[in-house]
């Protein structure tokens, strides 16, 4: 139910987006159902963005949607609206593709289970991304724990210092090419 | 009585080596009864029963470096212990065991313990604002609010049993109570007054007892989860061991307090025998059930504390104060 | 009589007023290295910033330099008293991911391991949420009760704290008849004690003023801030990993999920009190039904490599939901293994919850929030 709502209020994200600028892909993955064999040839290549309904029983989650990072506020307000709960937020360094990418998890608390991942992949040598604080206000931690592990600067952070890592941290742990 | 001068510094030696001894075996007593709540053995290696755990203690918060944090007031820093273990070591001297075993008895005997009694909440002020710790500093407060709220429905309450009395003497209060059971203070059927609210007039004595010594539950002064040690925080050593015995002394000052002013003193409950045996008989109850209270006991809130005292028990000690008045009018 | 006060009651602030208090890194209400950085006015708390960090060890860097079965006993480290429950997740993902088959028994054995290690962790929070509110002697209780789940447990997986018994496919030892008889002589010896603590704790005068109305969490606030757990289900809302997203065999167990709508700290003391008892329960239906058969799997593959992909499975540990994120390209060492610590979340709204409250209240608070520091700072 909530899955459906969800899906669709991000499918018109990208759609009106899409017409606004013609450079975004159109989202074609709906027509795609879930499977092996596609979710394999989306981690190759770079994934364009759009949603993807995923196999809970393999993934763990329902939907995949992957955003650009100037629409990713708006796709958090969505899932804001759907009455998610913020689950975690932490990042992949995709050092091949020199790209980070941002993972959002959200899930819910009623039984009308659907768990949704939102990602937006920003470019490693300069990794910004608007934060979702003002949403979310338990986001806070989580973005300055991921800023900790892979230096990602989140634009508009209210206390953006080290959390986990020590004060004078200026290295991020996670990051592939870090070296102790 | 006739004491000659010897005989006066004799007693007094022998009043604050027993408050002194007390406020050693307490410790022991606290730990061991602990122990029996909690379902485990407590301190038993050192001597039959762990008996040598105090001295030993004792011999080892000695042996330690008295140390004073940075900026500290020092004066009042290391005033604060002795005047945390001096009055109630003072209070000793005035008390009766019995009708012959007191070291210096005083018509105003009764004045006399609450203006020491008063002079201890001054040493957790001393150590806390001296200690220069935030968490003592808090403490000390509270303990300041605590003690002005909890005096009053203690005075009251005192001033209830004296008037029933009609004397600020320890031991005339204690000799009106003597005839039977039924004469003492907490049931008083016969004698002066047939008030039959003086039960709760022993209640509110004995929790005003609880809140003046700052035990459990009313250590707010202490209150370890939160205020870390509270006034005491900053000590070590003997200054935290005069601390923790003067706790002690101030507990066998108030049990006795209670005894003499509600459960007839050294008189025997039906009449025979009196003694000073009754007398340390219905002072180690009194102790033994601090001890059950603070191992059985959450602590209470500040706010909770204050409402207590200022909401139920001065109305209700200032009530018992005008009955008492009138019934004693009419009998 | 003694109408509480009103905690929350807004008061004017001079800023200069106003003075900080560092509660920790060490102090006895924290239960470890946790740093609350308040800013007092008198004995209410105007502002805090928790501080944590302190006990830092990685766990995220080390999953991306180990291989899975390496990483299998760092589970065991975040949670010191629920290590269980953690490890179910790490190895369910793994299972998941590498599409390796659970023999019955195993499923049946880490069911009633980890419910065990529910009720033990749970008992240890009791009594040291009731010494958080000055009361000493319930600890020494609810750990004699404890010592029995432990000796259980060490019989069977080797340690009584920092286990690693659960591997990928099963279990690694076979639990006994020993092993039987003792859980089957616990469970009524457990409802006698929770009846006792009941008696002791719950219905005294001082335990329920100092609960009741105290620290009120929203939903709103719970769901922005993502907790779970006790913290949740204190405040009305209904929701536990194993009914809500069913794992393992708990779709076969016949157990409630306590859910309290106060939404003060009496609450959610009262939902893991209740919570004992349902694992109880757990534990008892997973003793009857336990099936026969070998508790690891007969083919399984020599070097774990779960095909490129991003995997994510969460489960209710005795601190909330725990999840773990698993993204694999394919090698015998994960890509990046992302913990996700049920405690970091519900600590989390301690600092926005606190605002206003007296010092004592909020500690109360931060003690029904049941913390291990080791499971927040990973």
């Amino acid at each position: 139910m909530i899955c459906e709502k969800t899906k669709i209020a991000l499918e018109n994200l990208f759609a009106s987006k899409g017409v606004e600028e013609t450079i975004e892909p159109e989202p074609v993955q709906e027509v795609e159902t879930a499977g092996e064999n596609v979710d394999e040839k989306q981690q190759e290549l770079p994934r364009p963005d759009g949603v993807i309904e995923r196999d809970y029983s393999v993934h763990g989650y329902h939907l995949d949607a992957q955003v650009p990072p100037d629409l990713l506020i708006d796709a958090v307000k969505i899932v804001d609206e759907g009455e998610f709960f913020i689950e975690s937020i932490t990042g992949v360094d995709w050092i091949k593709e020199n790209q980070l990418e941002i993972i959002y998890d959200f899930s819910r608390y009623d039984f009308d289970l659907c768990r949704v991942v939102i990602r937006t992949r920003i470019a490693r040598d300069n990794p910004e991304i608007p934060t979702i604080t003002t949403i979310y206000a338990g986001a806070n931690w989580h973005e300055r724990e991921t800023r900790d592990f892979f230096g990602i600067n989140f634009v508009g952070h209210p206390h953006l210092v080290p959390l986990l890592l020590p004060e004078d941290a200026d290295f991020h742990p996670l990051l592939k090419d870090f070296k102790a | 009585m006739n004491l000659t001068l010897l005989n006066v510094i004799v007693a007094v030696v022998i009043a604050i080596a027993f408050a002194a001894l007390n406020a050693a075996y307490l410790v022991w007593a606290e730990r061991r009864g602990a122990a029996r709540i909690q379902r485990r053995p407590g301190p038993n290696i050192n001597g039959p029963f762990g008996l040598l755990q105090p001295p030993l203690d004792g011999i080892k918060l000695m042996a330690k470096q008295l140390t004073t944090p940075g900026g500290a007031d020092k004066v009042l820093f290391i005033a604060a212990p002795v005047l945390a273990m001096f009055p109630a070591i003072m209070s000793f001297v005035t008390i009766p065991f019995s009708d012959t075993i007191v070291a210096k008895n005083m018509n105003v005997g009764v004045l006399m313990i609450f203006a020491f009694a008063s002079m201890g909440s001054m040493s957790l002020v001393f150590a806390g604002w001296s200690s220069r710790n935030k968490y003592s500093m808090m403490s000390s407060v509270r303990a300041v609010s605590q003690a002005v709220a909890y005096e009053i429905p203690m005075l009251i309450t005192t001033i209830t049993v004296v008037m029933i009395a009609g004397s600020t003497d320890l031991m005339e209060i204690v000799n009106q109570q003597s005839p039977s059971i039924l004469h003492w203070n907490i049931f008083p059927l016969l004698g002066n007054s047939h008030n039959l609210l003086m039960p709760l007039s022993f209640l509110i004595f004995f929790t005003c007892t609880l809140a003046e010594t700052n035990r459990a539950p009313f250590d707010l002064g202490e209150a370890e989860s939160e205020l870390v040690a509270g006034f005491h925080t900053e000590y070590g050593s003997m200054g935290f061991g005069l601390f923790f015995m003067g706790e002690y002394a101030n507990i066998v000052i108030g049990s006795c307090m209670t005894t003499i002013l509600f459960l007839g003193g050294w008189s025997c409950p039906f009449g025979l025998f009196p003694g000073v045996w009754w007398f340390i008989i219905k002072l180690y109850i009194l102790i033994a059930t601090f001890i059950w209270i603070r191992w059985t006991f959450p602590r209470t809130t500040i706010y909770g504390l204050l409402n207590l005292s200022w909401k139920i028990l001065i109305p209700l000690s200032l009530f018992n104060l005008l009955f008492t008045a009138g019934l004693i009018k009419v009998f | 009589m003694n109408a509480p006060v009103e905690t929350n009651a807004p008061i004017e602030i001079q800023p200069d007023e106003t003075f900080i208090l560092n509660v920790g890194p060490q102090h006895p209400a924290t239960h470890g290295v946790l740093r609350v950085k308040m800013e007092m006015n008198g004995e209410y708390i105007v502002d805090a910033e928790t501080v944590i960090g302190y006990i830092h060890r990685m766990h995220e860097k080390m999953g991306e330099i180990k291989t899975y079965p390496q990483f299998l006993m760092n589970l065991s480290r975040m949670d010191y008293l629920g290590a269980l429950g953690y490890s179910h997740g790490h190895v369910l993902v793994v299972e998941k991911a590498s599409a390796i088959e659970v023999p019955e028994r195993a499923e049946y054995i880490r069911a009633i391991m980890v419910e065990l290690n529910r009720i033990a962790s749970h008992l240890f929070w009791f009594g040291a949420f009731v010494m958080d509110l000055g009361g000493f002697s319930p600890l020494m209780y609810a750990l004699q009760d404890r010592e029995h789940i432990l000796d259980m447990l060490e019989a069977v997986t080797g340690s009584r704290l920092t286990y690693c018994y659960f591997r990928f496919g099963g279990v690694y030892n076979d639990i006994d008849d020993d092993f039987i008889s003792a859980a089957r002589k616990f469970i009524p010896r457990m409802r006698k004690s929770l009846k006792k603590y009941h008696k002791l704790v719950t219905g005294n005068i001082i335990f329920r003023k100092r609960l009741e109305g105290v620290a009120p969490l929203s939903k709103e606030i719970c769901r922005k801030y993502g907790a779970s757990s006790a913290v949740a289900r204190g405040s009305g809302i209904n929701f536990d990993v194993r009914k809500n997203e069913p794992y393992s065999v708990y779709p076969e167990f016949d157990f409630d999920i306590p859910v309290y709508h106060e939404c003060d700290s009496m609450a959610r003391y009262m939902v893991r009190m209740d919570e004992i008892e349902q694992s109880l329960r757990i534990v008892e239906q997973g003793l009857a039904k336990l099936p026969d058969g070998p508790v690891m799997p007969k083919k399984k593959p020599k070097i774990i490599k779960p095909p490129a992909g991003d995997y994510y499975q969460a489960v209710e540990t005795a601190r909330g939901s725990f999840g773990v994120r698993l993204v694999s390209d394919g090698d015998k060492i994960p890509y990046r293994l992302k913990l996700r610590s049920p405690t970091y979340s519900n600590m989390h709204l301690f600092d926005e919850a606190c605002k206003g409250m007296m010092i004592m209240d909020a500690l109360a608070f931060m003690g029904s929030l049941d913390l291990v520091i080791p499971e927040i700072d990973r």
